[in-house]
């Protein structure tokens, strides 16, 4: 029904429009919060689940950093929550440590980073962006999240069964996913952990499906795609990358099922294990990998492409300047999304594949840097000669640069066969992708929070708080994980319970420990920002409609917008996002909204001439709600 | 009680801070400090990220030279030496790029803060920048890619023909090393074949096997082309030596295969490092279930002829245990058994993977 009320208003015009004023009203309880079919709504939905999600796969790792920092220490305490996972000595099981990596990798990439980031902000901001009354589906927004639910549900219950979670690593390589008799995580857990990923790739596909629908067809009068905020542009095309990695991934979890299950041979062969030889041959461990990565690594930038996107607006927006290079920028995102597909196997240099196979894929690894650095480039001039307001949100923005910087160059090392060798598989590889995946996008969905919240709950989060919050969490990610880098040059495998077997690892114990209580400290001080979001969603001060000055359509907005954001006409665009500090203005930003026969004091000559296409538009309203 | 008293505690204690903090808002909204665009925080935070960059720049210099003898492992392997070229290259230009980026970017968020008076740069784009800042990475890479290309090209070929050829095979929770004993050949090998005392499933219906020898610990000689034919039992390994800088994985069903050039005795290195007690160690890299972390299994380098010598004075398992020579499985017998080629087919089907590479 949503959707057939969508579309209609869309070509309506005001009369639709107070239909939805009254429909509003209307809403249950239930229809309004639960199963809502209101992309906002489900935008708050994912954000609340993805913020519960964080704090566990925090939580998780707080526990395995225990052990690595304090190698053999006494848990006994957590034993009323982790009962026979901790030995009768007191220490935590070897088992249970890597079901530990396991889950903390699978929830921050797939829960946390994918659901709760770009579920959030492609659902909240794409429609207000684009100047539309809703999602092109309503409802299979509303089956997006609620796949995402389900499957949220399955993969927390896993956690708590007899035999533990999925434990083979978050990439679950068979044979090790494939046999329970090689690790417990194998029995129950691992079934657990395929049937939530495949709800969870539906609930991706209905949402991904649904973005791209929105963005090509529901595009307000004059919303040109070279009129996209970036913002846009990046949420559209980590959805198109979604759509077409996700579905290996399940090609690889149903042949895995396969194999687990129905006693074929994808990915297994020669196998002899718990004393007897098992009847599988000719398969290939390979092959999973090798899909596995088709979605893995399009995933990286599944992740990091909306916090590009968000870091964008946000920095153009509080440096008061154009962001530098727009068309770069949407070239420089492209790039990556094609090249994401291309370089998967650079995760396998020691699998035993084609060494050939390697040269290729490094080569093509490498390439991928060339738009990332021009993306760094970028964001440093927008900041030169800007105006700069540290908004929390921008401050998290700078934090994502550094960040991203810090990541990617590591990337360097390890997109580099000869390198990767000797660094694959060791710590330096967990410095790396969580400062350039992990963090970068933490970073960048924190300052997504941040700056668009007003929006959401229509109130401020507290700035000093929220500069508390940054300084903590940027201080301390690089303190957890720049000593790393150290420990990975020297050597030390990852996944690995303790380095007392071992001469060669024997080192680092005072920087292990450094690291651990460095991740407790930052881990703590998240609980700052969970306060000041959820008490300033009810105490908050209240929200001005457009609290950073900005050009997007969602400011033109109610400071809380209803069902179908826009109690009038929709807005028509006439400009790019970034007309900030423009040279004559009045104001240093002049909205999407607002034509250039309004604004001849600061139109450039090329602009000027556009004013006439402007009148010949046979239906040019001028929102007087655009200036505030 | 102790318990009750805590939690009481903590309550007042959170209850006492919410207080503050609510005192402290609406102070901020009687002194009407929201309605200012920027507080005096923005400036604090403009100074902070330079101090940020000054304290934790200087830290990751100090601490990167002060504990350059914690982190570099030592190395033994010819191939060990181009890897540390390339990678210090590529240090080298990463915190080039490292510093600039970081500097740029903090004292920039440094000297454009807000000021009242002052206007932003309308300055969207730049073709000739962008062209030149897209074509240097392009470059500086492109040099890094073709070093990468060489020192991959030269591990990563076949190894020598004159190489000593040892299997290491990798099973939950140890490795075994099998060597081909005089006449040079590894035997074959079927999984179906393994049981208590043949772990490796060497298959003795193969000559070639009949003096092979597993040993307890790696022997390797100094200064002679070393090849490892490496497979896995039950689940994915990966056979990682640090100090030859070598690393690859193991599979069942796939046999891989990687090759080196010892440099230095174990005696030599004990001597190197002033520690009598150091070993080269082989260690698992890839995750494979509870014991994954102590996988040792300890590799010693000997000067050639300390190598033949103890090459000579291994047992081969058919000395050990001579009924394995009289039970070999008739080829009929394998042929029965569901889904599997013979087991010649098996042989040769790795011969040819072998030579492809």
């Amino acid at each position: 029904m949503a959707t057939i009320n969508v579309e209609k208003s869309h070509t309506g015009g005001a009369a639709d429009a107070h239909a939805h004023g009254a429909h509003d009203h209307q809403q249950s309880f239930i229809t309004k919060y639960i199963f809502s079919t209101d992309h906002k709504m489900i935008g708050k939905q994912y954000l609340i689940s993805g913020i519960f999600w964080a704090l566990i796969g925090g939580f998780l790792s707080i526990l395995f950093r225990l052990q690595l920092g304090f190698p053999g220490m006494d848990m006994t305490f957590l034993k009323p929550l982790l009962g026979d996972w901790i030995t009768t000595s007191g220490t935590l099981d070897p088992e249970f440590y890597l079901a530990l990596v396991t889950m903390h990798g699978t929830i921050m990439v797939f829960f946390v980073l994918t659901a709760g980031l770009s579920g959030t902000f492609s659902n909240f901001l794409i429609p207000l962006q684009i100047g539309a009354r809703d999602m092109a589906s309503g409802f299979m927004n509303m089956l997006s999240y609620w796949f995402f639910f389900v499957a949220s549900v399955i993969m927390f219950y896993s956690l708590f069964i007899e035999t533990g979670p999925a434990a083979g690593g978050w990439v679950v390589y068979p044979p090790l996913s494939a046999l329970p008799e090689a690790i417990s995580g194998s029995h129950l857990g691992m079934t657990l952990w395929l049937i939530s990923m495949t709800l969870f790739i539906a609930s991706q596909l209905l949402g991904g499906i649904n973005y791209i629908a929105t963005v090509i067809n529901l595009r307000t009068r004059g919303m040109s795609f070279a009129k996209m905020p970036l913002t846009v542009w990046a949420f559209f095309l980590t959805a198109v990358l979604g759509l077409l990695a996700f579905p290996v991934l399940f090609a690889a979890a149903l042949l895995l099922v396969f194999d687990r299950s129905f006693g074929t041979s994808f990915y297994l062969a020669d196998i002899y294990i718990a004393g007897e030889a098992l009847p599988h041959v000719g398969g290939s461990p390979l092959l999973y990998q090798h899909l596995f990565w088709f979605l893995g690594h399009p995933e990286v930038y599944i992740v990091i492409l909306p916090s590009f996107g968000i870091v964008s607006e946000v920095m153009a927006t509080n440096a008061r300047k154009p962001i530098f290079g727009y068309r770069a920028m949407i070239g420089s995102l492209l790039g990556i999304s094609v090249l994401s597909f291309v370089v998967w196997a650079h995760h396998m240099f020691v699998s035993g594949m084609d060494p050939f196979l390697g040269s290729v894929f490094m080569f093509l690894t490498l390439i991928i840097a060339v738009p990332s650095a021009v993306k760094v480039f970028n964001y440093l001039t927008t900041l030169w000669r800007g105006n700069i307001i540290f908004t929390p949100a921008m401050l998290y923005s700078i934090g994502f640069v550094s960040l991203f910087i810090s990541g990617g160059l590591t990337g360097i090392f390890l997109g580099n066969a000869a390198i990767d060798v000797q660094l694959h598989d060791t710590y330096f590889v967990v410095a790396h992708f969580h400062l350039v995946m992990g963090s970068a996008a933490f970073f960048g969905m924190m300052a997504g929070i941040y700056h668009w919240f007003p929006k959401m709950f229509g109130r401020m989060m507290d700035n000093k708080l929220g500069y508390f919050h940054f300084w903590a969490t940027f201080i301390g990610v690089y303190m957890v994980f720049f000593p790393m880098h150290y420990i990975g040059i020297a050597g030390f495998p990852r996944r690995y319970y303790s380095f007392t077997n071992f001469d060669a690892f024997s080192g680092f114990t005072d920087l292990n420990m450094f690291v651990s209580i460095a991740a407790i400290v930052t881990f703590t001080a998240q609980l700052v920002f969970i306060f000041n979001f959820f008490y300033s969603m009810y105490l908050g001060r209240k929200a001005p409609a457009n609290p950073w000055n900005s050009n997007t359509l969602e400011w033109t907005t109610p400071v809380e917008p209803g069902h179908g954001n826009w109690p009038g006409e929709i807005p028509t665009v006439y400009r790019w996002p970034y007309d900030y500090s423009k040279p004559g203005a009045k104001e240093d930003y002049i909205p999407q909204n607002i034509p250039y026969a309004m604004t001849p004091e600061s139109n450039l000559p090329h602009e000027t001439a556009m004013i006439d296409m402007e009148k010949d538009d046979d239906a040019v309203v001028v929102d007087r709600e655009g200036k505030h | 009680m102790f318990g009750i008293l805590l939690a009481i505690g903590a309550v007042v204690l959170i209850a006492i801070l919410l207080l503050i903090y609510r005192i402290y808002t609406l102070v901020n909204v009687v002194r009407g400090t929201e309605k200012k665009r920027v507080s005096k925080s923005n400036k604090v935070n403009a100074v902070l990220f330079v101090l940020f960059m000054l304290i934790f720049g200087g830290w990751f210099f100090y601490y990167s030279f002060a504990a350059y003898d914690k982190y570099q492992v030592p190395l033994a392997s010819v191939h060990g030496l181009e890897y540390e070229q390339i990678f210090w290259t590529t240090t080298w230009i990463c915190v080039a790029v490292f510093v600039l980026t970081h500097v740029l970017l903090f004292v920039f968020s440094y000297i454009y803060r807000y000021k009242k008076d002052r206007v932003a740069t309308f300055y969207p784009d730049n073709t000739k920048l962008e062209v030149i800042w897209t074509i240097i990475p392009a470059i500086v890479l492109s040099i890094l890619v073709f070093g990468g290309f060489q020192v991959w090209a030269d591990m990563t070929d076949a190894a020598p023909p004159e190489a000593e050829v040892l299997e290491i095979m990798g099973y939950q929770f140890a490795w075994e090393a099998r060597y081909p004993g005089e006449d040079g050949k590894l035997g074959a090998h079927d999984f179906r074949l393994i049981d208590a005392i043949n772990p490796m499933g060497v298959n003795f219906r193969d000559e070639n096997a009949y003096d092979d020898f597993i040993a307890r610990e790696i022997y390797l000689p100094k200064g002679v082309p070393v090849e490892m034919k490496i497979r896995a039992r039950d689940v994915l390994h990966s056979v990682y030596l640090p100090h030859f800088r070598q690393k690859m994985d193991a599979m069942p069903g796939m046999p891989t295969r990687m090759w080196f050039i010892p440099t230095k005795t174990t005696a030599e290195m004990r001597e190197e490092l002033n520690d009598p007690d150091f070993n080269y160690e082989l260690a698992c890299a890839e995750i494979c279930g509870r014991g994954h972390f102590s996988m040792r299994k300890v590799v010693v380098v000997v000067e050639p002829e300390e190598y033949a010598k103890w090459y000579a004075e291994q047992q081969t398992i058919t000395e050990q245990y001579p009924e394995l020579r009289n039970l070999p499985l008739e080829e009929e017998e394998l042929d029965e058994t569901e889904g599997a080629g013979p087991v010649s087919e098996v042989v040769e089907s790795e011969e040819v993977e072998l030579s492809q590479k």
